[in-house]
């Protein structure tokens, strides 16, 4: 390992350490302040004690992944701003999250003691059916999309530090791991909030770097002009339609309000103050983050020879090690291994809630036991032990890396937006929504995206099945919204306790 | 404007509905500029033909860096003037599971 290389790694080395001691201390003072709102409640959202800057910096922190910060910038330095541009269509996502699911979950979640999803859909549809589907959907999709952030972080470290792929892995995992398993919802939602000032600090950084090797703006323009002329055509040279470039509307757009991490936050927060306040500080810093590090990437032509590298994932890295002194490089790294930690903690917590509260509890428990003293006492080293586990099994597919995970991963996102978007949505604002069109809705449309997803890749990748020019999202949501609206009509209306509870208004 | 307080569910239910269309309806204001300024500027020339403002062309500098300037202050707006601050409710107690029990 190189001079640069150690000191890049003890730059990191005391970030995640504070991360560590933050999520715990923070965590712990927390579940003492709330304690009689019961440890369940605690461990899996927190006490609802969430402010407006933790509330949008976690919920940003959530739906920010490496790709913000590696795959993003570095697939914009190859098509040019239209890349920055299609980016920007996450600009209003905090917006449309916390305005249209934020009171709404708030309250009802008050209601019913809802710390999930799940239970919000159990609520809502009484139906086990509704649950079990729900709770595999979810555990499946984030172990693939967990398994897939530790990779890429594990890359990214090896190729920044040199250091072996398997000890990056196990120095940022397994801290994760233990703040999220000690500290629970309260250390995911405060280390998110660390985490997100580190990439707003981190996307200054890379643009300054560009800007300034550059020799300014003006200079920059210029030498773009030569070295990648595409960097202004809307269609990149005709490589990117614009009905692909729509479709990003759904997946990374309305979609996002089927995506049971950032809907669980609606959950978490303390009153309306801090939710107003979170839409605009959310809104403000997703646009910014998102704008800087593709325009950054989008620029990088200007300092570095993009064709020589050996994909558009090499762009970021390559700038760091060229031109960054090796103290701001370990700043700036910490951003991307922040946007994963932060992915990952909240995937976690929610896996391990589906696993103990929505599957345990529920199905497995007998209702007498549920109240015995002893079972009660038994919940917390239950949860911690199903994140824990949880957490293990993860860094173990991350070392082997099965092809089956690699594959899941691909089609993860948009799954989970097939299975939860009309459940969620229409479950809070229609009243005929009901558990047969939930059903019907999400085993159709996950269906019918992994057979596209898996077509499209493995089986006929030269004639990729596609509606005019569209992503499989497209034609997957639409069959999610007929086939939940036509099963709805058809299935039982919702029984008279149920309306009042969501709807009343009277 | 209409500033009845909101006590009761429906009254809550009602000021939900009003704000979710509202966040519907500039969440399609956006796409609309968005759309119009990005690909309606695009397509009326080519790069060689194109104004730039500070080295960026026309349809990128008005869809994506004003418009998420103007969206901003839209969203500041909109949550100070439409959105409404009321009690979000009580706990109903211990966990659903932990009760359901007793």
């Amino acid at each position: 390992m190189t001079s640069k290389g150690i000191i890049i790694v003890i730059v990191l080395a005391v970030y995640l350490v504070a991360n560590l001691v933050i999520g715990l201390v923070v965590s712990k003072r927390q579940a003492k302040r709330d304690a009689e709102k019961g440890f369940v409640n605690n461990y899996f959202i927190g006490g609802r004690s969430m402010g407006g800057l933790v509330l949008a910096m976690t919920l940003i922190a959530t739906f920010t992944s490496a790709s913000s910060f590696i795959g993003g910038p570095g697939i914009a330095a190859s098509k040019g701003l239209v890349w920055v541009y299609l980016s920007m269509i996450q600009v209003p996502t905090a917006f449309i999250i916390l305005g249209i699911l934020g009171k709404k979950f708030a309250v009802i979640s008050r209601k019913i003691n809802a710390v999930t999803v799940t239970d919000y859909l159990r609520a809502r549809y009484k139906s086990p059916a509704v649950v079990i589907i729900s709770s595999i959907c979810l555990v499946l999709f984030f172990v693939a999309q967990m398994v897939s952030q530790f990779m890429g972080g594990a890359i990214l470290f090896q190729e920044i530090t040199g250091m072996p792929y398997i000890w990056g892995l196990l120095i940022f995992s397994v801290i994760v791991i233990i703040y999220t398993t000690v500290g629970g919802f309260s250390a995911v939602v405060i280390t998110d909030t660390v985490q997100g000032l580190i990439m707003i600090l981190g996307g200054i950084i890379l643009l300054a770097t560009v800007v300034g090797v550059a020799g300014g703006f003006g200079p920059l323009t210029s030498k773009l002009s030569v070295a990648a002329p595409y960097y202004a055509d809307i269609t990149s040279g005709g490589t990117t339609p614009m009905p692909y470039v729509l479709s990003f509307w759904v997946l990374v757009g309305i979609g996002v309000l089927g995506l049971p991490q950032t809907a669980v936050r609606g959950m978490g927060f303390k009153d309306t103050k801090s939710l107003h306040n979170a839409i605009i500080y959310g809104t403000i810093v997703v646009g910014f983050l998102m704008l800087i590090m593709h325009v950054s990437g989008a620029f990088a032509p200007a300092i570095i020879d993009i064709s020589s590298l050996p994909s558009t994932d090499y762009v970021v890295p390559s700038i760091v090690l060229k031109y960054m002194n090796p103290v701001v490089a370990g700043i700036f790294i910490a951003a991307p291994l922040a946007a994963i930690m932060s992915t990952v903690s909240s995937l976690l917590i929610l896996a391990s809630a589906a696993i103990v509260k929505d599957l345990y509890m529920n199905y497995m428990v007998k209702d007498e036991e549920k109240a015995s003293p002893e079972f009660i006492k038994s919940i917390p080293k239950k949860s911690m032990a199903a994140t824990l586990v949880l957490g293990f099994v993860v860094i173990v597919l991350a070392i082997v890396k099965p092809d089956l995970i690699v594959w899941v991963n691909l089609f993860a996102m948009g799954g989970l937006e097939c299975a939860f978007f009309c459940p969620i949505l229409f479950g809070l604002y229609w009243k005929k929504a009901n558990a047969t069109g939930a059903i019907v809705s999400s085993i159709c449309s996950v269906a019918s995206f992994g057979f596209i997803t898996l077509y499209n890749s493995l089986i006929n990748p030269l004639h990729p099945f596609s509606i005019g020019g569209t992503t499989a999202i497209i034609p997957c949501i639409v069959i999610a919204i007929v086939t939940f609206v036509v099963f709805s009509l058809i299935g039982k209306k919702p029984d008279h306790e149920t309306l009042e509870l969501f709807y009343a208004e009277k | 404007m209409n500033r009845n307080p909101i006590i009761t569910d429906a009254d809550k239910n009602k000021q939900m509905k009003k704000e979710a269309l509202i966040s519907v309806g500039l969440y399609i204001l956006f796409f609309i500029w968005w759309f119009a300024t990005g690909y309606g500027i695009a397509g009326t020339g080519t790069p060689a033909t194109y104004t730039y403002v500070l080295g960026l062309p026309m349809w990128f500098f008005l869809s994506s860096v004003v418009g998420y300037v103007l969206f901003c202050v839209l969203t500041v707006i909109v949550v100070k003037f439409l959105f409404r601050d009321f009690d979000l409710g009580e706990e109903a107690g211990e966990s659903a599971n932990e009760r359901s029990g007793q």
